[in-house]
This record gives structure tokens, sequence and C-alpha cells, in this order.
């Protein structure tokens, strides 16, 4: 990218991953976060992927059954005495 | 302790690769095991937590027999991120020769107005599992590790020896994809009458 271009809606969609990740570079951070100001549409994609991964890490992970897990410490048990 | 710590992260990585939970459980302890009779030879070289879902990793694919030949991470990564992809499909945006040039034709709407308790309802979220499930291994691994399991970068290129941009170009076509199918729901409820 150069200095004074300004970015399109396509291209802006391609950094989302990069801008939330602080991977910018400085100028680039810039010209994205202009680019927001004036465009309803690029704002409202980035709240969708940030809700995106808000709703993905509601996916929490599941539990061992009780079972398993109860097998597991006694196995951890015998080991340690 | 670490058994409860990681257990189900571990459950969860083990289930991309075999058929059954039963079978993901039975990975989970025979790793643990291995763990335990190994802690001897763990020299220090990864941390702890990186050597553990190596074992896992390992066992999880042997138990699945996915792959007859074991690929390295790596590789599959150069090759996920090969070919380009595009994050939004290219006809919602304007052609070159239209008023603005490659911007919005078909603008995404806003999310916030959606209650939080449709976003976050049990049958949203199997959508988004639905939809982790059917990306290519080295993107659900990575989305997985990151936005389920709450993995730093770092963690997630160390534990599957890829590239910082490597990672974020996986994580970056992971979440679109995501992004994406719950677009795609979301509009479905809106039509359905209320």
């Amino acid at each position: 990218m150069t200095q004074d271009q300004t970015l399109t809606c396509q291209e802006l969609v391609e950094l989302v991953t990069a801008y939330l990740e602080g991977d910018l570079a400085a100028p680039d951070r810039a010209r994205f976060e202009e680019h927001l100001v004036a465009c309803d549409g690029c704002t409202n994609y980035l709240e969708q992927m940030r809700t995106t991964i808000r709703v993905t890490g509601m996916l929490t992970p599941e539990s061992l059954s009780e079972e398993a897990s109860t097998e597991l410490l006694s196995a951890f048990r015998s080991w340690r005495t | 302790m670490l058994v409860e710590r990681y257990s189900p992260s571990m459950l969860r990585i083990a289930s991309l690769y075999t058929p059954s939970r039963a079978v993901a459980e039975d990975v989970v302890q025979e790793t643990w095991l291995a763990v335990l009779q190994g802690l001897d030879r763990f020299e220090g070289r990864s941390s702890l937590k990186t050597w553990i879902f190596r074992i896992l990793t390992n066992r999880a694919k042997t138990r699945g027999q996915r792959e007859r030949r074991s690929i390295p991470f790596s590789a599959l990564a150069d090759r996920e991120t090969d070919s380009s992809e595009q994050a939004v499909d290219p006809s919602r945006f304007q052609g070159d020769d239209d008023r603005s040039p490659h911007g919005w034709a078909s603008p995404p709407t806003s999310w916030e107005e959606v209650p939080e308790d449709r976003l976050l309802s049990t049958e949203t979220l199997s959508k988004v599992d639905e939809a982790i499930a059917q990306l290519p291994e080295m993107q659900r691994l990575v989305i997985t590790l990151r936005d389920i399991e709450g993995w730093s970068s770092q963690e997630v290129c160390n534990f599957l020896d890829i590239t910082e941009t490597n990672q974020r170009v996986l994580l970056h076509r992971a979440r679109s994809k995501v992004r994406k199918a719950l677009e795609e729901y979301l509009a479905e409820e809106e039509k359905a009458p209320a």
C-alpha cells in the first residue's frame, strides 16, 4: 500500500484480523481507522467480526465424563504414592 | 490441578480427529498416562503445555487414522494458505466501473439490535460449531485454539510450528467463514415470521 492511497472496502475486510491482532503498521492502522469513520458498511463488518469472535468463545470446552476423570485421578494418586 | 485445567481443551482437540467422544476420552486418558510415564524425559525444550498437547495430537491422529502418513502441521499450513481466498464474496462489492469501485454493493447490517439471548442461543452456537467443523484442518485447529481455548498467537505458532503470518492467515480465513455462516443464519431468522 502506498502512503496516499485510501483503502477500499474490499481491501479493508482482508485486514480485519491483522487489525484486531494489533499487527498493522502504524500508517496502515491509521488508514484503516480513517476508512471506518466514513464507512457504515465496514464499521458493521468489523462489529460482526468482533461478535463472531465473542460467540465462538462461548463454545466452552466440554468436561471429561465423571467416569473418565475418576479413573484418571485415581491413576494419578497411585502414581504419586 | 493440571488434569482439570487441560482436559476439557484436550477433549475438544482430540475430538477433531476421533470418530466419537468415547474415543476422544480414551485419547485424553492415554495422553495423561503417557505424560506421567514420560515426565522424566521431559527436557523443557518446549513448554509443558506444548509438550502435553503434542502427545495428545499424535495419539489422536493415530487413533483417528485419518491420515495414513502423518503430514507435519507446517506443511498442512503452507498448503492451506497457498491459494488466495477472499473473506467476503466478491459479488458483494462494486466493480471497477461502478460509482465506488470495490466499495460495498450490499453492505453488512449491524448486529447491535440482535438480542443477546438469540445471539448466544443453543441454536446459534450449534451453527457456529457446525461452521467450524466444516473448516479445513489447520483453520479448524487455529480457530479452536485461539477463539475457544484462548491460546495466544505465540502459543499456537509454537505448538503447530507455523509462522506468525500463516497463523494469522489461517485465523482470518476461519473467522471470516464463521462470520459468513452467522450472517446467513441471522438473516434467515429475520425473514421467518415472528
